[in-house]
C-alpha cells in the first residue's frame, strides 16, 4: 500500500491492521486526516497503550521510512536538526597547518546530520514518517523551535543557508503529558488520545501480536488486567504491552502457569502488587 | 507654589506607596524641619521614590534609602536618626505586637508620635516608642492570615506576589558557553578559535550547564478548618503560577481538583472566582489521605520526579491516617522536597498530635508555619535555596 492510498479511514485502518496494530475508529481517522491533510498527529495517552507503536506501523504500511527524535530533557538544536563533526574539522585545520579558510571548514562533509534534517533532505521519492517521542521531555524554548520547524519544515543553517523540506513528512508527535505542552503547538496538531483498548479488542491484539496464542491463554490475560485496570487505586495500570508480555510468559510457563506468580509482569510497584494480593483481585480468573 | 503639572506627576509617583506610608513620610519630614533640617517637596517626592525601589517590608533598608535622601549636611545625620525612631519606632517588635490584634481603622487613629511615660517608670528598654513597626507592610509580615482585614488583604497581594518570584532551581542539561574552565568542552568555539591560530586548537573553550526552574505542585487544604488560611494561601499559589513557568496548583478538602488553569492570568480576582468555582468541596470536611492519593494516581506524571511540592494544611484529617502515611511516604519518594506549612505550626507549643499530621512529618522535609507573609517569605527564601 502506498500514502496516496490512504484515502479512508477504513483503509488507515486496514493499513495499520496489516501491521499488526489493530486501531480503534477514533484513532484509524486521526491517522487519515494526518496523512491527507498533511498536519502533525499529536498523540497522548497511558503508558503502553502504543503511541509510539502508530509511527511505526503507519511507516512500514506506506513503505515509508521512519525517522525518530526522541526527545530528552536538555536537547537542542545540535541534537535535533544538526552538529558539526568537530573533531574532524580540527583534523582538517592542522593537516592544512592552518591553511583553510572558513568555507571549506564548514562545508557539507563536516555536517553531522540529525533526525529533523535528515527527514527534510530525505529522498523526495519515498514518504517520511518523522515521530518526534516525549515531546514533553523537552524544554519550552526547543518546543518553541517545534514548533517554527512544523509550520514551515525548512532550517536556516548559518554557514550553508535554508534547507526546506522537499517533501512534507508526516508528522507524529508523542506526549507522556508530564507536563503540559504549549497552546500554540496543540493548535498546530490533530489530536488523539489512545485510550486502553475494549477487552475484545485486546484480545484480538494479543491473537494478532502472538499468533497461534491459544484463545484461553488470551482470555484469561485479557480478563486479569481488565480486573487490574479496574481496581481504582493501583499506581500503575497495565498497559497493552504488560498484556502481551504476560501471554507469552504464560505461554512460556505452559499449563501449570499461574497468574499470581507471574503478576510482575504486569505491575511494577511494590505496593500494588501487594494489594493485589491482599484482596485476591485475581482469583477465579 | 508648585506648577500644577508637577502637582500631578507628584501624584503618579504617589500612587503604589501605601496611603499610610506616605502620612508617616509626612510626619518624619516635620519632625526633620521641627530641628531644622531643610526638607522641601523635592525631597520628599524622592523619598517616596526611592521607597519605591527598596524591599519594602524592610525597615533597615528604608531607614538607609531615606537617610541618603533626606540628609543634606553631617549635623542632619543625627537629627534624622532621633526622627526616625519618634516617626518608626526603635525597631524590636515586641514579642505579641499589641498593633497586630487591631483592625487597620485602629491603627489608624493610633498616633504616630509616641510619648514617653509620664510616671516615668525605669522600664526604658523597649516600652518607650510603642508603634514599633516600620510601615504598614513589616506590621502586616507578622500578622495572622485569619485576622486579615480585605484592607490588609490588598496590601499584602504586592509582598506576596515578590515572594512568589522567589522559585527552586535545578541544573538542566542544557549548556551555554562559559568563561571559566569545566568540565564540558566546547567543541564549537574551541574550532572557531583555532582559525586564528594556524588551526591549533591554543584556546580551548568551555561549556557549563544552565539553570532552570524546578517544578514546584503546590497543593492547598480548603476543608473548613483552613478557611481563614485557604484565601491568602490560594492568593500566594495565583502569584506562584502567574509569576514563573514550572508551577502546578491543587486544592482539596474531600477530594482533589487541579486548579493550574483556573488561577492562570494576570486578573487576581477572577482568578480566584474562577478556582473557588472548580473547587466543589471548599469549606467541607478533609480527607487528606485521598487527596494525596489522587495526586499520586491521577496526576503522578504530571507532578513528575523531581519536583517540589508544598502543601499547606493543618493536618486535621477525617480520614484513614493508614492510608495518608502510605501515600506521603510514596509521595516523598517521588519529588525532590517535601514542604508542609501548617498554620497550627505558628504557635510556640505546637506539637504535630493530629493523627494526620502525625503520619505525614517523618516525611516532610520541612514543617513551617504558613500562617503569616513572613512564613511565606521563610518558605521563598527554602525554595530559593534548593
Amino acid at each position: 500500500m502506498t500514502l496516496a492510498e490512504l484515502q479512508s479511514v477504513g483503509a488507515a485502518s486496514d493499513a495499520l491492521a496489516g501491521q499488526g496494530y489493530l486501531a480503534d475508529r477514533q484513532l484509524a481517522m486521526a491517522v487519515h486526516l494526518a496523512v491527507v491533510l498533511e498536519q502533525p498527529l499529536l498523540l497522548e495517552g497511558e503508558a503502553g497503550v502504543g503511541k509510539t507503536e502508530v509511527a511505526r506501523a503507519l511507516a512500514t504500511a506506506v513503505g515509508a521510512k521512519l525517522i525518530r527524535l526522541q526527545c530528552h530533557e536538555g536537547i537542542d538544536l545540535h541534537h535535533a536538526v544538526y552538529d558539526w563533526d568537530y573533531a574532524r574539522q580540527l583534523l582538517a585545520l592542522r593537516a592544512a597547518e592552518g591553511g583553510v579558510d572558513e568555507g571549506e571548514l564548514f562545508a557539507r562533509r563536516f555536517l553531522l546530520r540529525r533526525p529533523l534534517l535528515e527527514a527534510l533532505e530525505s529522498d523526495p521519492a519515498q514518504p517520511v514518517v518523522l515521530l518526534i517521542d516525549e515531546i514533553d521531555r523537552a524544554d519550552d524554548e526547543f518546543e518553541a523551535f517545534l514548533l517554527e520547524f512544523l509550520s514551515d519544515f525548512a532550517i536556516t543553517i548559518p554557514e550553508l543557508g535554508t534547507i526546506a523540506a522537499r517533501r512534507r513528512p508526516i508528522v507524529v508527535l508523542t506526549s507522556n503529558r508530564t507536563r503540559e505542552l504549549h497552546d500554540a503547538l496543540k493548535r498546530r496538531c490533530l489530536y488523539h488520545w489512545i485510550d486502553y483498548p475494549t477487552p475484545e479488542r485486546e484480545r484480538a491484539i494479543v491473537e494478532v501480536r502472538l499468533p497461534g496464542v491459544p484463545e484461553a491463554v488470551a482470555a484469561r490475560v485479557v480478563a486479569a488486567v481488565s480486573r487490574l485496570r479496574e481496581q481504582g487505586d493501583l499506581y500503575k495500570l497495565p498497559g497493552v504491552g504488560e498484556t502481551i508480555v504476560w501471554a507469552q510468559a504464560l505461554l512460556a510457563l505452559g499449563d501449570d502457569a499461574s497468574l499470581d506468580e507471574t503478576l510482575g509482569v504486569a505491575l511494577k510497584v511494590h505496593e500494588d502488587v501487594l494489594r493485589v494480593r491482599e484482596r485476591g483481585v485475581l482469583e477465579g480468573v | 507654589m508648585s506648577d500644577p503639572s508637577g502637582a500631578e506627576a507628584g501624584g503618579a509617583l504617589l500612587t503604589p506607596l501605601a496611603d499610610g506610608m506616605v502620612s508617616r513620610l509626612g510626619d518624619l519630614t516635620s519632625v526633620l524641619r521641627a530641628q531644622g533640617t531643610r526638607v522641601g517637596v523635592g525631597e520628599l517626592l524622592t523619598a517616596v521614590r526611592c521607597l519605591d525601589e527598596v524591599e519594602c517590608a524592610d525597615r533597615e533598608q528604608g531607614r538607609m534609602a531615606l537617610r541618603t535622601v533626606l540628609c543634606s549636611e553631617r549635623v542632619d545625620l543625627e537629627r534624622f536618626d532621633l526622627a526616625f525612631t519618634a516617626v518608626f519606632g526603635d525597631g524590636k517588635v515586641t514579642a505579641p505586637d499589641p498593633l497586630s490584634e487591631l483592625g487597620a481603622i485602629e491603627k489608624a487613629v493610633l498616633p504616630s508620635l509616641a510619648m514617653a511615660d509620664p510616671s516615668g517608670s525605669p522600664a526604658q528598654d523597649d516600652a518607650e516608642m510603642l508603634p514599633a513597626a516600620w510601615s504598614d507592610a513589616e506590621l502586616l509580615l507578622e500578622k495572622d492570615f485569619a485576622r486579615y482585614t480585605e484592607a490588609e488583604m490588598a496590601l499584602a497581594r504586592e509582598l506576596i506576589a515578590r515572594l512568589a518570584r522567589r522559585h527552586p532551581t535545578r541544573l538542566s542539561r542544557r549548556t551555554r558557553p562559559s568563561r571559566r574552565r569545566g568540565r564540558v568542552p566546547d567543541l564549537r568555539h574551541t574550532v572557531h578559535a583555532s582559525l586564528r591560530t594556524a588551526g591549533e586548537p591554543l584556546h580551548r573553550r568551555w561549556r557549563a550547564p544552565t539553570e532552570r526552574p524546578r517544578k514546584v505542585v503546590l497543593v492547598c487544604d480548603v476543608s473548613g478548618s483552613m478557611a481563614p488560611y485557604a484565601r491568602m494561601l490560594l492568593q500566594y499559589m495565583h502569584a506562584c503560577v502567574t509569576a514563573r513557568r514550572r508551577v502546578e496548583a491543587f486544592a482539596f478538602g474531600t477530594r482533589l481538583t487541579r486548579i493550574t488553569h483556573e488561577l492562570a492570568g494576570r486578573d487576581h480576582d477572577r482568578a480566584l472566582d474562577r478556582a473557588t468555582a472548580a473547587v466543589t468541596d471548599f469549606s467541607g470536611g478533609t480527607r487528606i489521605g485521598a487527596a494525596i492519593a489522587e495526586l499520586n494516581r491521577v496526576h503522578g506524571r504530571r507532578v513528575g520526579r523531581g519536583s517540589v511540592i508544598v502543601i499547606l494544611s493543618d493536618g486535621w484529617d477525617r480520614g484513614e491516617p493508614e492510608q495518608l502515611e502510605a501515600e506521603m511516604a510514596r509521595l516523598s519518594r517521588a519529588a525532590y522536597r517535601l514542604v508542609w506549612l501548617n498554620p497550627l505550626a505558628a504557635h510556640p507549643d505546637y506539637q504535630p498530635l493530629a493523627r494526620g499530621m502525625q503520619a505525614a512529618v517523618p516525611h516532610t522535609d520541612r514543617l513551617l508555619a504558613g500562617n503569616s507573609l513572613a512564613s511565606l517569605e521563610q518558605l521563598a527564601t527554602i525554595l530559593e535555596a534548593m
